[in-house]
């Protein structure tokens, strides 16, 4: 049914994330074609905000970079519309509330359905606030992204039952970026989950090696890479393609 | 007239609410618990108004500005005097409160965001009192105008963080404080300074600065008899506004009028006049006003005034608005340094630059009004830490040692 949690019914999944219009429109088609090719299951496309508090310094770095660029909302579409005309993985959007709102979630969720964007995380809708886009993202058969994590706790019962497409669980308390020590609690954390659905639920924030990556898809359902891979666009800026697309093959190699 | 929803705490009309990340839910909920618990626990209100007495120096004193009202030739006017509070603002009322939560909660460890650096400085203080660790977040355009305050909460035993990312202002000083607490929030409480965020602290804010208008409406009622016909304050997040609104909410003989930086004026780009330019959006975990751009970017924000530079306000102001039970005027940085002179020369007051901002107003209106009426300003703090950035205002040098 949902063409996310699909793409989880061959195996691992691999999540990579980039930033749209990082450092131009041209640049991100060509990352994200090289992440397709490279064999990513899902691929998140980060649209830019001016303040993005769930965020640590490189991927800020990284909206900065796609500013600098001239980076709209009309852009980013514009760049999904050109990533599908060369690829079909499925993409979702990352993108702080308020630009869908300020968009208009009905139009905002009908421009993904147009385009073939088939789910939204928005980290700062959490959810008891999601009622007010629901209603659009079902009209437009969207998945809303559940957010899960390790502070979650009372919540997770509620969480985990109104997931669909796959559950974003949140490794490590604080922003993204990598980090070297992964909590224990997490595999304890992912059997609490499948307690309550069958979802799947992929694992991200500050994973970067294939080492990190290989030892967590022992039991998440799927790893997502964000920082390390909006690291690599920041050293090779528009010739990032062939570096990301090794990196993701090597990480993908590693989850396998 | 009501604007709050009472089957949702913390929405006022369409606004307010909590937008977070899952990161931080699970303690904000703790937090609106635990106020909701104590908001009328019989110990935790002595204990508040027993420090706001013995330790914050209230009441405030509500002093008829005779020079003013002979000179500006009609309505009577009054000023609110928090700028005579122990730390000299209005902000010491609230960080009493929410730092007695943070105790009762069992944290360890204050948190704030400052923009002036007088929430900042409050915050530091109570830390000191409390034997609490305290670091505060200060966007560096802000830390370098307003020196003297970073090096008074250094000597409170703060740790001030300098905050480079964005335009390094206020609306990026709550960013940094965010992402501490989404890391820490086991051993730490986030003292918000103004009537902004995610449910509870708009509410918590309303209540702890509403000691404001409940001694204003006292004071006058003893030298007067009667309600005033307005009363003035300015707005940035709006904490001293609400507090000195809340008492009058339900009176509505009395015109409530927030005063905001419109910084080089509304037709510039160089303002921070939510109120007049703003839209509806979801920012720092509240749906509010803010100043944005057509695809929900934040703005950066101008004003003279470092307590006043944010692109948003407190969702309860924002319902006020809509509701016609409240007026916001903009006022530019000339006419908000006009007044810091002319309040000095008259009552021998030197007053903040963002209070300055509401005697701006009153001196547009006091003089349309009839000499029966009453205005209460607010002086929502004391302006020294303002001298050296007016005097080069002015143009004039001060010697740097």
């Amino acid at each position: 049914m949902s063409q996310l949690t699909d793409a989880f019914a061959t195996g691992k999944a691999f999540i990579p994330f980039i930033v749209a219009g990082d450092p131009d429109a041209a640049s991100t088609v060509a990352n994200a074609v090289a992440l397709a090719e490279a064999g990513a299951d899902i691929i998140e496309l980060g649209i830019p905000f001016s303040d993005p508090v769930a965020d640590g310094p490189v991927i800020q770095a990284g909206d900065l970079r796609a500013f600098n660029g001239g980076i709209t909302v009309d852009t980013v579409f514009a760049i999904v519309a050109a990533i599908r005309e060369k690829v079909q993985t499925p993409l979702v959007f990352l993108t702080y509330a308020n630009v869908p709102f300020k968009y208009g979630y009905d139009r905002f969720c009908a421009q993904c359905q147009a385009l073939g964007v088939a789910g939204l995380v928005i980290p700062d809708l959490p959810y008891e606030a999601q009622g007010e886009i629901r209603p659009f993202t079902r009209k437009y058969g969207l998945d809303l992204i559940t957010l899960i994590t390790l502070n979650s706790q009372d919540r997770l019962p509620a969480l985990a039952k109104a997931a669909e497409g796959f559950i974003y669980v949140v490794s490590t308390e604080g922003i993204t970026g990598a980090r070297d020590n992964f909590d224990q609690r997490l595999a304890t954390l992912f059997a609490q989950i499948r307690q309550y659905t069958t979802v799947p639920a992929a694992l991200g924030f500050g994973i970067h090696t294939p080492e990190q990556a290989q030892t967590l898809a022992r039991f998440a359902d799927g790893i997502i890479v964000g920082s390390a891979i909006v690291a690599l666009a920041a050293t090779h800026g528009t010739q990032a393609a062939p570096v990301i697309g090794a990196y993701a093959k090597e990480m993908i190699a590693a989850i396998r | 007239m009501t604007i709050t929803n009472e089957t949702t705490p913390g929405r006022y009309l369409d606004y307010g609410g909590q937008y977070l990340p899952e990161l931080l839910m699970p303690e904000i909920q703790r937090v609106a618990a635990a106020y909701a618990h104590y908001k009328d626990d019989p110990a935790f209100r002595r204990e508040f108004h027993t420090l706001l007495e013995e330790y914050a120096g209230r009441p405030s004193l509500l002093y008829y500005a005779k020079n003013m009202t002979a000179d500006l030739g009609g309505a009577q006017i009054y000023l609110k005097r928090e700028d005579l509070n122990h730390t000299g603002a209005h902000k010491i009322n609230n960080v009493i409160g929410q730092a007695l939560l943070a105790k009762r909660m069992g944290k360890t460890r204050l948190i704030a965001e400052t923009g002036a650096g007088q929430h900042g400085v409050a915050t530091a203080t109570i830390a000191a009192l409390f034997g609490m660790a305290c670091e505060i977040f200060m966007g560096r355009l802000d830390t370098e105008r307003q020196r003297l305050n970073v090096y008074r909460m250094e000597l409170l035993g703060a740790k001030v963080h300098a905050v480079t990312t964005g335009s390094m202002v206020l609306k990026d000083a709550v960013n940094a404080a965010l992402q501490d607490y989404a890391a820490r929030s086991h051993d730490t409480f986030y003292v918000m300074g103004s009537a902004v965020g995610p449910h509870p602290f708009p509410v918590m804010v309303h209540d702890f600065q509403s000691v404001i208008s409940t001694e204003s409406k006292a004071q006058l009622q003893t030298v007067a008899g009667q309600l005033p016909d307005y009363v003035i304050a300015c707005v940035g997040g709006g904490s001293n506004a609400i507090g000195s609104f809340a008492a009058y909410l339900e009176d509505p003989t009395v015109h409530l009028i927030g005063c905001e930086a419109a910084g080089k004026g509304v037709t510039t780009s160089q303002t921070a006049a939510t109120m007049a330019l703003g839209s509806t959006g979801i920012f720092h975990g509240m749906k509010s006003r803010f100043l944005q751009n057509a695809d929900g970017q934040i703005d950066a924000v101008y004003s003279i005034s470092a307590g006043l530079d944010y692109p948003g306000i407190g969702p309860e102001h924002a319902a006020l608005m809509d509701s016609g039970r409240a007026q916001y005027v903009p006022i530019t940085d000339d006419e908000a340094v006009a007044a810091f002179e002319y309040i000095a020369k008259q009552e021998g007051i030197i007053a903040a630059i963002e209070s300055c901002h509401a005697v701006a107003a009153v001196q547009k209106l006091a003089p349309t009004l009839p000499k029966s009426q009453i205005i209460i300003c607010t002086l929502s703090g004391r302006g020294d830490k303002d001298v050296a950035a007016i005097a080069k205002y002015r143009g004039i040098q001060l010697s740097e040692d």
